[in-house]
């Protein structure tokens, strides 16, 4: 019958978010995809790339938003393909029958991706560090940037399992993140959206990647006209909203 | 709840896309009994055991499981039931004590209760070496013997098992036949579904025989034997010639067909008057058939005369029956 999200078991939530670490921690695609592919995004950005971009400020500063945002997209695929394989395979009617609500089995998926993200982060911005990039604010707008990444990653993360449970075969559920890839190229996140041809100016400025990148860029670099909070949070939370009603949806119909 | 039946279910219907898998059933299994569901591909055995195992939703009817309504009460049942399917449910990257641990803690068990349950349960299933290795590299029959060893974690009351043994090698499929066994004769209930006659003539206590959405029998093995064909005339014929044009000549009359050892296998009541009968009506010529035995049914026989399927299935029943003996 079909299972409804209930809430969460704190600790069946818990205990799912340690598997899916687990999980992901073994699987050295997954970790080199969480960790390794955004490092070699930013550097092939700034050291490719960045000589022919020319924005007045130094692109290694600029760049390093949106490196973050593509590693909450890249890291948001293992998300997707691991629910979909919890779907595909046994070991949801198990977790069914022990009567573990569908919320956790997704909440576990997405605390372990935000921790995944977590790790990223932090190497992303220590290389980031290595190679020049040099971010000048107060520790509480250095706080507020974390927190809007955090939150893009939460819904990001969502709306990755969404993905999971709408595909069957895990490789579709990894082929939608390039949609999500797609999102951060056409957006402000590596080159100013002025530098777009002019029929793609009006979405790039106006999808969540832009507010995202923006926000947290103006933050860690002081350039308080660039920081568009509330506008980044309701995206977030927006997004986040609408993927968890699809995963509820989508999650009663996958076990009718 | 003073219920003396694990499992109760009547009228259970269900349709997939306009398809009917389940046209009416109705079980009773006894608390503390095994129960083998038995039937062919597709008859409707797996869309059963969700029903019973609230996973799935009956279009009609209504089950009780360890005395609670499957839907009214689901989560009552979820927590005295374990389904284990004919997937494992098992994470490979996870070693065996790991996966055991993770389900004790999701059955609510405190960390250290879980890490008991779970050395307690590798040592049960003789798996205690093997838990400190990654489930991915285990063979067939552990990975079975740890899938069935997670679905116990919890300690329930009813124990589905969907086809526990499809796959398994004839060593494996015995061993896990003695574990499971051994569950019975610790007191839970089982229920088992299978293709396997051998399979739930040796385990069960009672056999229902589900084909295309029907039960088309339950009761006892011997009762089932005797309920269809008290005995069987097998006729061996001397060459493949022969082989064929006696086969052919009882066509589906046959339920038993063995071209390696030319054997043919008519139903019988065993009387000399019907075996001389039978011999002289395939044979008229006198030199078809080289020798004959009268012998009990075996459960194959039954099924084949319940279920109609004849030949195909009668050989494809005898190979892999021959293939784990």
């Amino acid at each position: 019958m079909p299972d409804t999200l209930r809430r969460p078991h704190m600790s069946d939530a818990m205990t799912m978010a340690g598997r899916s670490l687990r999980l992901s921690a073994r699987s050295p695609e997954a970790l080199l995809t969480a960790l390794f592919l955004p490092i070699m995004l930013m550097v092939v950005f700034v050291y490719l790339f960045g000589g022919a971009v020319d924005i007045g400020t130094r692109y290694v500063d600029y760049v390093v938003p949106g490196v973050l945002l593509l590693c909450a997209v890249t890291g948001a695929g293992t998300t997707a393909v691991t629910v979909c394989q919890d779907m595909a395979g046994g070991i949801i009617d198990r977790f069914r029958s022990l009567d573990v609500p569908g919320t956790s089995v997704l909440a576990g998926h997405v605390t372990a991706s935000l921790l995944r993200n977590v790790i990223s982060t932090a190497l992303v911005t220590a290389v980031a560090f290595g190679i020049g990039f040099r971010p000048h604010s107060s520790v509480a707008a250095f706080a507020a940037a974390l927190g809007v990444l955090l939150l893009f990653v939460a819904a990001v993360s969502w709306l990755a399992a969404a993905f999971g449970l709408a595909v069957s075969a895990p490789e579709a559920a990894n082929s939608a993140m390039f949609v999500l890839m797609f999102f951060c190229y056409a957006s402000s996140a590596f080159v100013p959206v002025r530098t777009m041809p002019w029929w793609l100016r009006g979405f790039a400025r106006n999808q969540p990647a832009t507010p995202v990148t923006e926000t947290i860029r103006g933050l860690l670099l002081h350039q308080p006209a660039d920081v568009r909070l509330g506008t980044a949070v309701a995206w977030c939370l927006g997004i986040m909203a609408v993927s968890v009603a699809i995963c509820a949806l989508l999650y009663r119909r996958r076990t009718a | 709840m003073g219920d003396e039946l694990a499992i109760e279910a009547s009228g259970l219907v269900k349709s997939y896309r306009g398809v009917r898998v389940l046209a009416g059933v109705d079980l009773r299994v006894p608390r503390g009994s095994v129960f083998a569901l038995l039937g062919p591909n597709g008859a409707g055995k797996t869309t059963t055991v969700r029903i019973l195992a609230t996973l799935v939703l009956a279009d009609g009817g209504q089950a009780r499981v360890a005395g609670h309504d499957v839907v009214r009460d689901r989560r009552e049942v979820r927590r005295r039931i374990s389904l284990t399917g004919q997937f494992a449910a098992l994470d490979d990257v996870q070693t065996g004590e790991e996966n055991l641990r993770m389900m004790g803690r999701l059955s609510r068990l405190s960390r250290v209760a879980a890490r008991q349950r779970a050395a307690e349960l590798l040592g049960q299933f003789e798996l205690t070496e093997a838990g400190r290795r990654r489930v991915g590299t285990y063979s067939a029959g552990m990975r079975r013997r740890l899938d069935l060893a997670a679905s116990l974690v919890g300690h329930p009351s009813v124990i589905f098992l969907d086809e526990p043994s499809t796959g398994l090698d004839p060593p494996s499929r015995q061993r896990l036949w003695q574990v499971i066994a051994d569950l019975a004769a610790s007191g839970v209930t089982v229920f088992l579904t299978t293709q396997y006659l051998e399979e739930a003539d040796r385990l069960a206590d009672r056999i229902a025989v589900l084909d295309a959405g029907h039960l088309v029998a339950e009761g006892t093995a011997t009762e089932l034997k005797q309920r269809v064909t008290a005995r069987r005339l097998d006729l061996t014929c001397p060459d493949t010639v022969a082989f064929t044009e006696v086969s052919r000549y009882f066509d589906q009359r046959a339920v038993h067909l063995d071209p390696a050892g030319l054997t043919v296998g008519v139903p019988t009541d065993g009387s000399a008057a019907q075996v001389r009968a039978l011999l002289d009506e395939a044979d008229p010529g006198r030199c078809l058939i080289a020798d004959f035995a009268v012998r009990g049914a075996t459960l194959d026989d039954v099924f084949l005369t319940l279920t109609g399927h004849t030949q195909e299935a009668a050989h494809a029943g005898h190979t892999q029956e021959a293939a784990h003996v």
